[in-house]
């Protein structure tokens, strides 16, 4: 479908959808811990508001439950405990300066390009359309690994790895219309559930290397050199 | 009668450009609480500097004296590719952006030899500084070019606008993208404030004002002019080509005063943004406008992607 025969709803989800992607690459560029998770924050309230819109376009009035899941946890409530842990680690005047961002960057748009033709083939498919968002979200599953690569801060990796749940969230709900309730239920209370255990982990690594520098578990070994 | 049209269209483009300066000035005086000067003050200035005298430095050769006459040309003719304030002009049919970039690069050309003529160490710094920002503002400027052409199937602005217009509301994620972009390459090429400051006193920070440190009088007035005519060109199109309607699609004078007033309205919202955007950033440091100008040319690029990804039928 060509975008001007949408109704504007439709068009509302695409455009959602693209500013989804950019909230990943300006995760990648991003120093700042604090503003990162800010970002993330972000991104959680477009995923929940694209929710929203695609439970009326495709009249499935369950989405509207994930939508307000989407918003409580990965909007406001994980957002707010990550920020904390930051500022109760004191690592919120942490720089983390990646050594060419531009790089990344076309690297970044790079996998924009592969995921889209990956996804060819399966938008051919089928008439749904909301489907040509399918290469958005690979695009933000495969980003979200991308920062997790390009990272060495460990709480830079937990955004990393909740924006890749964002983006298969997203896929599943522009394809599917959504998962059933019991599997989104679940995945909400696991993803709570892995934020909570980050932060147990993070004291963790702290107390045994006295960082978050995840490149300095390189040097831990079974045996003495 | 059309051709007659253009060319008012084109005088009165050149001719409220300082009022566009001066309106930024009265923002940017109001956000910081400062009492601002007249909005008339750019034209002041301007007829200040057309009476003085030039003075022009011994080793000057011929290309500083015709530089500003070069730079204010070009500018001018850029300005009348522009819809202002109608569409479907002759002048607007026969050249399109992609000419428009030409007659920038050309009159920065022309600004960037006459920086380096005297032979003076800033004019040199500010001239290889100019030269560096365009090189990497001109390629995101062109991808947001041509995301707008890919979706309006042409290059020419009238006809894009026309095309813009008639599908009405649509809400396009790669025009948003190419906004955004183009909005950060305008910043960065009129030398405004996280890029260039330019009412700066202090040489090492300058880039545009380094260039022009030798000029006086009726050279810098021009020069000032056509920097003026710069900003207000940017400002043009992006809200004429992101937001057309009002623009005047015939040629009745009713028309035409609705378009002119949808205009004013347009530009001063504009500039209303921007001058927020000057209060809030500080200058950037001169090694981190790449990663800025980078992040324009990603918009842009996102911009033609998400044009092919979710746009078009597959």
């Amino acid at each position: 479908m060509a975008i001007t025969e949408l109704s504007h709803y439709q068009q509302a989800i695409l455009l959602l959808a693209s500013l989804i992607v950019l909230t990943s690459f300006l995760m990648l560029g991003q120093s700042r811990l604090l503003r990162l998770v800010f970002i993330f924050a972000v991104q959680g309230i477009l995923l929940a508001i694209t929710t929203a819109l695609a439970a009326d376009v495709l009249d499935s009035p369950h989405l509207y439950i994930s939508a307000l899941l989407t918003l409580t946890l990965k909007g406001i409530f994980i957002p707010i405990m990550l920020q904390r842990l930051i500022l109760n680690m004191g690592l919120h005047r942490d720089m983390e300066t990646l050594p060419n961002p531009a790089r990344v960057m076309m690297g970044g748009t790079g996998l924009v390009v592969f995921s889209y033709y990956v996804c060819l083939p399966i938008v051919k498919l089928s008439p749904l359309i909301t489907l040509n968002t399918i290469a958005i979200s690979m695009a933000v599953v495969l980003l979200g690994m991308l920062l997790m690569i390009t990272r060495r801060q460990a709480v830079a990796h937990v955004v990393g790895f909740m924006s890749i749940e964002n983006g298969l969230f997203f896929a599943a709900v522009v394809s599917t219309y959504g998962m059933p309730m019991v599997v989104e239920l679940g995945i909400a209370f696991d993803v709570l559930v892995a934020a909570v255990l980050f932060g147990v982990f993070f004291f963790h690594i702290r107390s045994s290397i006295d960082s978050l520098d995840v490149d300095q578990l390189n040097r831990l070994n079974e045996v003495e050199k | 009668m059309a051709w007659l049209l253009a060319l008012l269209q084109t005088l009165l483009f050149i001719a409220s450009a300082p009022l566009l300066a001066g309106w930024l000035k009265k923002v940017k005086c109001r956000l910081q609480n400062r009492r601002a000067p007249s909005l008339f003050q750019p034209y002041r200035d301007l007829r200040k500097l057309w009476r003085k005298e030039p003075i022009v430095a011994h080793p000057a050769s011929w290309i500083f004296k015709a530089a500003p006459y070069i730079v204010l040309s070009t500018t001018v003719l850029a300005a009348s590719i522009v819809p202002l304030i109608a569409v479907n002009l002759p002048t607007a049919k026969i050249a399109d952006v992609v000419v428009l970039i030409g007659f920038f690069a050309l009159g920065r050309f022309f600004l960037a030899l006459a920086g380096m003529d005297i032979g003076t160490a800033f004019g040199g710094m500010g001239s290889s500084r100019e030269m560096t920002v365009s090189a990497l503002a001109e390629p995101a400027m062109l991808m947001a070019v041509f995301t707008l052409a890919m979706s309006a199937s042409t290059t020419n602005l009238s006809v894009a606008m026309n095309y813009v217009l008639h599908t009405g509301l649509v809400l396009r994620p790669s025009f948003v993208f190419a906004m955004l972009g183009m909005m950060l390459v305008a910043v960065a090429e009129t030398g405004r404030i996280p890029v260039d400051n330019p009412t700066t006193h202090l040489e090492l920070t300058m880039i545009h004002e380094a260039m022009i440190l030798e000029y006086s009088g009726r050279y810098l007035g021009m020069i000032e002019w056509a920097s003026q005519i710069k900003l207000m060109l940017y400002g043009v199109l992006i809200v004429n080509i992101f937001f057309p309607w009002g623009i005047a699609q015939n040629f009745s004078l009713q028309a035409l005063g609705f378009g002119a007033l949808a205009l004013t309205l347009k530009l001063a919202a504009l500039t209303v943004v921007l001058g927020l955007s000057e209060v809030l950033f500080a200058k950037m440091r001169i090694f981190r406008v790449q990663e800025f100008l980078s992040f324009a040319y990603l918009l842009s690029l996102l911009g033609m992607l998400s044009h092919i990804i979710l746009e078009v039928r597959h």
